[in-house]
């Protein structure tokens, strides 16, 4: 359950309207299903009172709207940010890509984000409702009589088991209290695949990589792919579209989104929720992200507006690329 | 006589200044290095786009090696400093997917290294040679 209710989230979105000091609101709205919450833009009061939802499907990471909806609107827009959404703002900001004098920020303290796949996969298909209890979610489905009481912890998406931060990094105002960087076991995952030998780690990644079907969702929701114009989309590049082979060719389309966002990269985790394919993106991210911390030092992609990315910097002393295997006998 | 041996087809990007200039001292002094190893000039080490090294691999090469001027000469002061990020980061991320390490490498060769580079480029290919073709790199899609 969230610790802010749906009331305290609508009552402040319709006086900061109201009042004239915002002229939109980015919130989530109810999709085909009750689960499917999507992002909307609501201008109307009623709307507001009726439509918005807040609740534990509420995954949607705002930031990157904020590049198109400021730059279609002359009032400014309020925005709910949960902590992890917070650091892609602030890469955003870093970026240059939108401007922060047209956006009103409310923070929202964020208790995790059901993984619908693992609901289903636990009370099976046809979710009817969800109804967020103390400890979990009582939800009815279409073949069970009975409402089936959930465990939360054993549905939360995987990135918010592994949260790297309760605490928001940008705000004008924040609900509840503020929270703490967490100490998470998000490259555990990383180092396991580090230590198989290279025909493990080929045939894993081409068990994983081969399902994708390059609907290009990771790469259309993430908040550091901003490009008005994407290497994907231009037909001459060889990884325009889907390889016309049962084969791994998708592997250079991985490589190249994964190194794109390589220390500008927020781990949001994002691009693993969208996927249809559970595709588990977030350990091709994280790898760059571990090696980064390795070879250059603690960085944390967003922790702070204006902070140089690891790939537009050097030092003197860096390592050698022919020493990067130094200390991994793997092979 | 044997025919149809395999040769790997080895990509060498090297940097104008200081790499190309040194492949141009290796052929002055006639220093042999395998004809399999293919140059592409670029301006600076830090021109190579990773996605230059994807590419190479995507069109049918066994081995791909960028060459720059040592840390401290590039012709534009720091870039090799961003290539050397760059590559460690690619080159780590390539052998996290599987990918046998000993098909990359980036290496340092001056205008004055025609002999470093002729002998680097003769490690280079006999490592890319023993690894036989790329398999796990190549993309069908490329391939004519
Ligand atoms: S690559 Fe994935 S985790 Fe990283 S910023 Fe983009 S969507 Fe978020
Ligand atoms: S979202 Fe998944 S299936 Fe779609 S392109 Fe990305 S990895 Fe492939
Ligand atoms: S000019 Fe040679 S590495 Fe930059």
């Amino acid at each position: 359950m969230q610790k802010i209710n749906r009331d305290v989230l609508i009552d402040r979105a319709i006086s900061l309207l109201n009042s004239g000091q915002v002229s939109s609101v980015l919130g989530w709205r109810q999709g085909e299903f009750f689960y499917d919450v999507t992002p909307a833009v609501f201008t109307d009061e009623n709307d507001i009172r009726e439509n918005f939802v807040w609740n534990d499907f509420c995954g949607a990471n705002f930031s990157k709207y904020l590049v198109s909806k400021t730059k279609a609107s002359d009032g400014k827009i309020l925005v709910f940010l949960k902590p992890c959404d917070t650091y892609s703002f602030n890469q955003l900001l870093t970026e240059h890509r939108f401007d922060r004098e047209k956006v009103y920020v409310i923070g929202i303290p964020c208790e995790g984000m059901v993984d619908t796949g693992k609901l289903k996969a636990q009370v099976g298909d046809g979710l009817v409702s969800a109804q967020s209890t103390e400890e979990g979610l009582l939800v009815t489905t279409l073949y069970s009589d009975e409402p089936v009481n959930v465990d939360i912890k054993s549905v939360l998406a995987e990135r918010c088991i592994n949260c790297k931060s309760k605490k928001h990094v940008a705000y004008d105002e924040l609900l509840g209290d503020e929270g703490q960087i967490e100490d998470s076991d998000r490259f555990d995952e990383v180092a396991r695949i580090e230590a198989m030998s290279p025909d493990e780690r080929f045939a894993f990644w081409q068990g994983e990589l081969s399902r994708c079907i390059r609907c290009n969702a990771c790469r259309d929701v993430c908040p550091a792919c901003t490009c008005e114009k994407c290497v994907f989309d231009n037909p001459v590049s060889g990884v325009e579209n889907k390889a016309p082979v049962n084969s791994f060719e998708e592997k250079m389309f991985h490589i190249i989104r994964a190194f794109h966002v390589a220390g500008r990269c927020t781990d949001c985790g994002e691009c693993s929720r969208v996927c249809p394919q559970n595709i588990p993106l977030h350990l091709l991210n994280r790898k760059f992200i571990k090696d980064i911390n390795g070879f250059y030092g603690e960085y944390q992609a967003g922790e702070c507006v204006g902070s140089r990315a690891p790939l537009v910097d050097y030092n003197l002393e860096d390592l050698e690329a022919s020493d990067v295997f130094e200390g991994r006998d793997t092979q | 006589m044997q025919v149809n041996k395999y040769r790997p087809l080895i990509v060498a990007f090297c940097c104008n200044w200081c790499s190309y200039a040194g492949a141009d001292l290796a052929g002055n002094n006639r220093l042999n290095y395998p004809a399999d190893v293919k140059i592409i000039r670029v301006p600076c080490s830090c021109r190579v786009n990773p996605s230059f090294v994807l590419r190479a691999f995507q069109r049918g090469a066994d081995g791909v090696i960028i060459c720059g001027c040592h840390p401290g000469d590039c012709h534009y002061t720091s870039g090799n400093y961003y290539t050397r990020r760059r590559m460690a980061l690619l080159f780590s991320m390539l052998d996290y997917l599987g990918i046998e390490r000993e098909r990359t490498r980036l290496e340092w060769v001056s205008a004055a290294e025609g002999a470093k580079f002729a002998a680097t480029m003769n490690d280079f290919a006999e490592q890319v040679a023993a690894l036989g073709e790329n398999k796990r790199l190549e993309d069908l899609r490329c391939k004519r």
